[in-house]
């Protein structure tokens, strides 16, 4: 059992949940709210990581945030090191990949909220900040949670981008994925059924609870 | 004190309209869907803001396009009642009445918001959600909502749409009786004559974002001219009665205060109240008791008063056993007849005249 990478992994999903959920709650309001030109370009946009083969989107990203890119060389002179094959660069490729995992069902549960009772908060004499504080998000919470657990079982399971940008180094970017897939490589079946059993164990349970919570809003609100 | 509009926009409607609304009065906006009636409320909240209006209330003014004011929604003291009541459904009848109360010291707000929740007869149900509410529960929960925010002006947006018939009769009951608590303007959005009829002191009659008419409500309701601006032919009033008996020639026999009636089968037990509703264009007046008349319907009323509109039409308004009737003809036939308020007369109404979609259950 590779516990580095188990803890990795957790950390990178952990992190990818943090650094997108105002992402998700920002944009996925904005996209459910706003009518514009241009709605239709940025959604598709948002679901493109959703369709593109992870070796092409790793490709590019590998590429993008290579030593000699803008991206890579502005990475190197702030902080001394290069972007790819770190957790950093890791973490970057996670919250890109991750996006339509995040925005998409924020949106969808931004966009259940009738127009009406949002006027009526504001109506109400709530600023737009204590509208969402107040109506907005206990409203929308079963989708920013499907936002949420989506992007943490995504990270786990996500192989191909890893493998493009982090490589695979232990403690820095291998991550339980790539381990349990260099175990099956070096013939350790073994090893690579006891961390696919904890790996499907972690899933499981994260699913449960989602449902649970979810089922637990809907009756609350139904 | 008042509350004044004025808004043009030609854009996503036409819309061209101004009135005033004085302290303590209440505005009825009428016309059809898509007439502009809703955009005008939206306007006076700040949900929306045509190319040129202006808001005042109170001498505040909260829209002024031309020096470029525009309060925020949040920013203006105004109470609204959402057709749909757009209550905040994880809240409780309570918190919504708090989550309106921002301007109060927090100490305060439960003790108010029980207050008005009594004042809209929902003492002991302050701790439902609105999911465990009924329609007309829900509706007062959003007119005490409206009113806990203190408002300068209180917005009715067709807020009794959404429920049946008899509660309706129920809610139009008591909000005359909070109407006595209230010192701001009030404009009600309907497309309901009777509901304006009940409630309003003032009518507004608007057709493709332009005032057609206004005026007391009285002498809007009975204007042909503000009628067909509203679609409507003719305008009707309620009888109430109690189904006495189902005969065997397939008519059913009513009670009323001013005699009995008699009316195309309906269902509803004997002793079952009921209300009818009778065109004004159905109803004849003789001055004296007629003979040998097919219709069977032949009720003694007392003229309450005469209207005249545009054309050679009148409106007469009939005290029925204490309900209003309203009965159409010519003026001509209102100058033979002598018809003056406080002259008693027969009102005629053919049986075949009431149709079962006119029948309604009542409370009373």
């Amino acid at each position: 059992m590779d516990w580095t990478a188990l803890w990795l992994s957790l950390r990178l999903a952990g992190w990818t949940v943090v650094i997108l959920l105002p992402v998700a709650i920002f944009a996925g309001r904005f996209l459910a709210y706003r009518d514009f030109g241009a709605k239709g370009i940025v959604e598709a946009l948002v679901m493109l990581p959703l369709v593109l083969p992870p070796t092409v989107f790793g490709f590019y990203l590998l590429v993008s945030f290579g030593a000699r890119s803008p991206v890579g060389q502005a990475w190197q002179s702030l902080f001394g090191h290069q972007l790819v094959f770190t957790f950093e660069g890791l973490l970057v490729a996670s919250v890109i990949f991750n996006l339509p995992f995040a925005i998409q069902p924020a949106q969808r549960g931004f966009e259940a909220i009738p127009v009406a009772v949002r006027e009526a908060a504001r109506c109400c004499g709530m600023s737009p900040l204590r509208s969402l504080w107040r109506v907005e998000l206990p409203l929308a919470w079963p989708g920013l949670m499907t936002a949420m657990v989506l992007t943490f079982a995504h990270t786990l399971g996500e192989f191909g981008i890893v493998l493009m940008v982090g490589g695979s180094i232990p403690g820095k970017t291998k991550t339980i994925a790539v381990s349990i897939y260099d175990k099956v490589q070096g013939f350790d079946m073994q090893g690579a059924a006891v961390m696919s059993a904890v790996l499907l164990a972690i899933s499981l349970a994260t699913i449960s609870v989602t449902f649970w919570l979810s089922a637990r809003v809907g009756r609350r609100l139904s | 004190m008042a509350l004044e509009v004025t808004a043009r926009a030609t854009a996503p409607i036409p819309l061209d309209v101004a009135f005033r609304v004085e302290p303590g009065e209440l505005l009825a906006l009428v016309g059809h869907s898509g007439s502009g009636k809703s955009t005008v409320l939206r306007t006076i909240a700040g949900l929306w803001t045509p190319s040129q209006a202006k808001v005042s209330v109170n001498g505040e003014t909260w829209l002024d396009t031309d020096r470029r004011i525009d309060l925020a929604p949040h920013r203006r003291r105004v109470g609204i009642v959402f057709q749909s009541y757009a209550l905040f459904p994880h809240m409780t009848a309570l918190a919504n009445v708090i989550a309106a109360m921002g301007h109060l010291a927090a100490s305060e707000r439960e003790a108010e918001a029980r207050r008005l929740l009594a004042l809209v007869n929902l003492a002991g149900l302050e701790n439902r959600r609105p999911a465990a509410l009924s329609g007309g529960q829900q509706q007062r929960v959003a007119v005490a909502r409206a009113l806990a925010r203190q408002p300068a002006a209180l917005l009715l947006d067709e807020p009794f749409s959404a429920v049946d018939r008899a509660t309706r009769e129920r809610l139009y009951e008591e909000i005359r009786q909070l109407r006595a608590h209230l010192a701001m303007p009030t404009v009600l959005v309907t497309h309901d004559m009777e509901e304006a009829r009940l409630l309003a002191d003032r009518m507004v009659v608007i057709e493709h974002g332009r005032v057609v008419r206004s005026g007391a409500a009285a002498d809007v309701l009975f204007d042909p001219a503000a009628l067909r601006a509203m679609g409507l032919r003719e305008i009707g009033s309620s009888l109430r009665a109690v189904v006495v008996a189902h005969e065997d020639d397939e008519l059913t026999r009513l009670q009323t205060a001013a005699g009995p009636v008699w009316i195309p089968r309906i269902d509803g037990a004997p002793g079952s109240s009921v209300r009818l509703r009778i065109m004004a264009h159905d109803v004849m007046i003789a001055r004296d008791m007629p003979k040998d008349i097919s219709a069977l319907n032949v009720l003694l009323a007392t003229v309450v008063a005469v209207t005249a509109g545009e054309g050679p039409g009148v409106v007469v308004r009939l005290d029925v056993g204490g309900d209003e009737v309203l009965a159409r003809l010519t003026a001509r036939s209102a100058r033979a007849l002598a018809l003056t308020p406080g002259a008693s007369c027969f009102a005629v109404v053919k049986s075949m005249a009431v149709a079962r979609g006119d029948v309604e259950p009542s409370q009373r």
